[in-house]
């Protein structure tokens, strides 16, 4: 078994992980074979070609999708085996989303879309409020909290989402090409930024990505193709 | 009440979509509001007729029946007190508008507890003129008629022994209800049956109908059919029945007003299903991908369900509620515009407790479709568009 590894204790382990669709008779296999541990406080880049399978092994470390083989475990749950309630009331719990085109719901405000996985608590409207005040705040975004998503940029829009990602207090952030609709500046801000939750808030951070320099924001990365693990590497970090 | 904010937010996602359909749901409830009234109307009558039979004839209600009953079911055990009244369908001055009018026994007026309010000194007048007549406080505003006043009818269907079709009567009384539910009975024009059967050259000695008051409710099937026995195998066969009973067969000459209404109200209500339910599952369909957010936050497949089918009935109830609060508004103006022909009542608990469940009927129905849809999503299908 070829284990991709990194140091510390693992938050995540894969092991022999397969997904494959089924679209009427023909079966397409997206994953085999994947093997991947991700120590708690890392930050993972997951690379690859389009097809690469890389958004699907994404999905199911975040609980959107199930396996067809293998397990997944994350914090010492088998989340593979986990049902339809089960598995959202774990990634209430348990995970941040990130995507690519913000996914933020557009008749709220900033305010409002960061406290929607507050909702999900039993946080008092004023606690919700609070910590949705400061989620914004640690993204910078104090002043645009009763601005609508369309009112602002596409990387506010982006740091939003991150806001609305962290503010549960997540062990885990997937995000899907978190910077694939954005100009190089606003990119650049939104990397710092979870590179900013990973080192100072000790954040896990799984962020697939096709662009090399999204990636050097990672402590971690790794290559798919044709569904399978084929290279990691330890970025080097600038001192 | 925490997801509120959500649903009502989700609402207002296309404003004019959703302002068009509150529109059509007021629409709807404003119409069901008046056509309740109207209905009420028509079946007004057995709140205080417990205890009062009609007796009428067995063929048809415009045959007439002879005096001479009145003895007979005065003696039928049972029978507390008995009057009659005859249609006479006068006009004054234009055969519009329409108002009724009856001859009426000299005890009518006292067979109706609680319905008309006469102050005693007219009704003494009322007793004391052979051509008096007293009429409804409506019916007094509509044509400006003051007490004393001589008021010509013109016959339309009994002419007087000298040939003519002019009927002078006197004003001697004007009576209101305290009922809001029978205030059609203000329109109504009353005076002796003595003086209409000495007067008309149709007919002698007959009335249209008896009014017989029980001494207790719980006999009116048994006094009904002794009542009847007594005209049995005659040419005059009788058919003694509820008050209600008797104005609803009375109504059913213009139609099944309940028919009339239930069906209009039935085709109002099946279009707005298929509207508001078009416009929610379209509403659903461009927020597929927001639902799924949702979903990838943690919302659960029958929160989700439950958000969707909150915002329909939300929607049905907002508009539902506006047009019963215009219908209230809209129908005591209806009722003065006709000038007292159409006595419109307020809208009672009963109306209002009918029209909450069909809208929550209707919310839950229209809703149930996109619901089960949102629920059953696929966050993965539903985030990359397929």
């Amino acid at each position: 078994m070829n284990t991709m590894q990194t140091t510390g204790e693992n938050l995540i382990e894969i092991r022999d992980l397969g997904k494959t669709y089924r679209r009427g008779k023909q079966a397409i296999p997206v994953l085999q074979g994947v093997n991947l541990d991700v120590a708690a406080g890392d930050f993972f880049a997951l690379m690859g070609p389009s097809g690469s399978g890389k958004t699907t092994l994404l999905n199911l470390i975040g609980g959107l999708d199930v396996p067809t083989a293998g397990s997944i475990v994350i914090g010492g749950q088998r989340v593979d085996r986990l049902g339809g309630a089960a598995l959202a009331r774990w990634r209430a719990a348990h995970v941040g989303f990130v995507f690519q085109f913000y996914n933020l719901l557009p008749m709220l405000s900033a305010q409002k879309n960061v406290e929607l996985p507050l909702l999900l608590t039993k946080l008092s409207a004023a606690e919700r409020r609070k910590r949705a005040a400061i989620a914004l705040q640690l993204v910078g975004l104090a002043d645009r909290a009763g601005h609508k998503p369309s009112e602002l940029s596409g990387g506010q829009q982006q740091r939003v989402a991150i806001a609305r990602a962290f503010v549960t207090d997540p062990t885990l952030l997937v995000c899907d090409e978190p910077t694939g609709d954005l100009d190089r500046a606003a990119a650049e801000e939104v990397l710092g930024l979870l590179q900013r939750l990973n080192r100072a808030h000790g954040k896990t951070i799984v962020m697939v990505t096709h662009d090399p320099r999204a990636a050097e924001h990672a402590t971690h990365m790794v290559h798919l193709d044709k569904g399978e693990l084929v290279g990691a590497a330890r970025v080097a970090q600038p001192a | 009440m925490k997801y509120f904010s959500l649903v009502w937010a989700a609402l207002w996602r296309r404003k004019a979509r959703t302002l068009f359909t509150l529109f059509s749901v007021l629409t709807a409830f404003l119409l069901f509001g008046m056509l309740d009234a109207v209905r009420t109307v028509f079946n007004a009558g057995d709140q205080l007729s417990s205890g009062r039979m009609i007796v009428s004839s067995k063929l048809s209600i415009t045959q007439a029946l002879p005096i001479s009953l009145l003895n007979s079911i005065q003696h039928v055990p049972g029978v507390k007190q008995v009057g009659w009244a005859n249609w006479f369908g006068g006009y004054y001055q234009h055969p519009t508008p329409f108002f009724p009018n009856f001859a009426v026994s000299s005890n009518y007026l006292g067979l109706f507890r609680g319905r008309y309010e006469l102050p005693p000194a007219q009704a003494r007048a009322f007793a004391d003129t052979r051509d008096g007549a007293v009429v409804g406080a409506a019916l007094a505003r509509q044509f400006h008629w003051t007490l004393g006043q001589r008021v010509p009818l013109i016959a339309g269907i009994f002419p007087r022994t000298d040939g003519g079709n002019d009927w002078n009567f006197q004003i001697v009384g004007i009576f209101t209800t305290k009922n809001p539910k029978l205030k059609a009975v203000e329109q109504q024009f009353l005076f002796h049956w003595k003086y209409f059967d000495e007067g008309n050259a149709y007919m002698k000695n007959m009335v249209g109908w008896y009014v017989v008051n029980l001494d207790d409710p719980a006999h009116a099937n048994r006094v009904a059919q002794a009542i009847d026995a007594l005209s049995q195998n005659s040419d005059h066969e009788t058919k003694t029945q509820t008050e209600q009973a008797f104005q609803a067969s009375f109504a059913k000459q213009i139609g099944d007003i309940g028919l009339i209404a239930g069906g209009i109200m039935a085709a109002v209500f099946f279009t707005l299903l298929l509207l508001t339910g078009n416009t929610m599952a379209q509403a659903v369909r461009e927020r597929i991908p927001e639902l799924a957010v949702l979903k990838t936050l943690g919302f659960q497949d029958r929160t989700v369900l439950a958000l969707v089918l909150a915002e329909s009935v939300l929607l049905i109830v907002l508009g539902g509620v506006l047009g019963m609060a215009l219908a209230m508004l809209l129908t005591p103006m209806v009722s003065a515009a006709s000038g007292g022909a159409l006595p419109l009542p307020p809208l009672g608990l009963h109306s209002w407790l009918l029209a909450l469940g069909l809208m929550l009927l209707i919310g839950l129905l229209v809703g149930a479709l996109p619901a089960l849809r949102g629920m059953r999503l696929q966050i993965v299908d539903a985030l990359a568009g397929r």
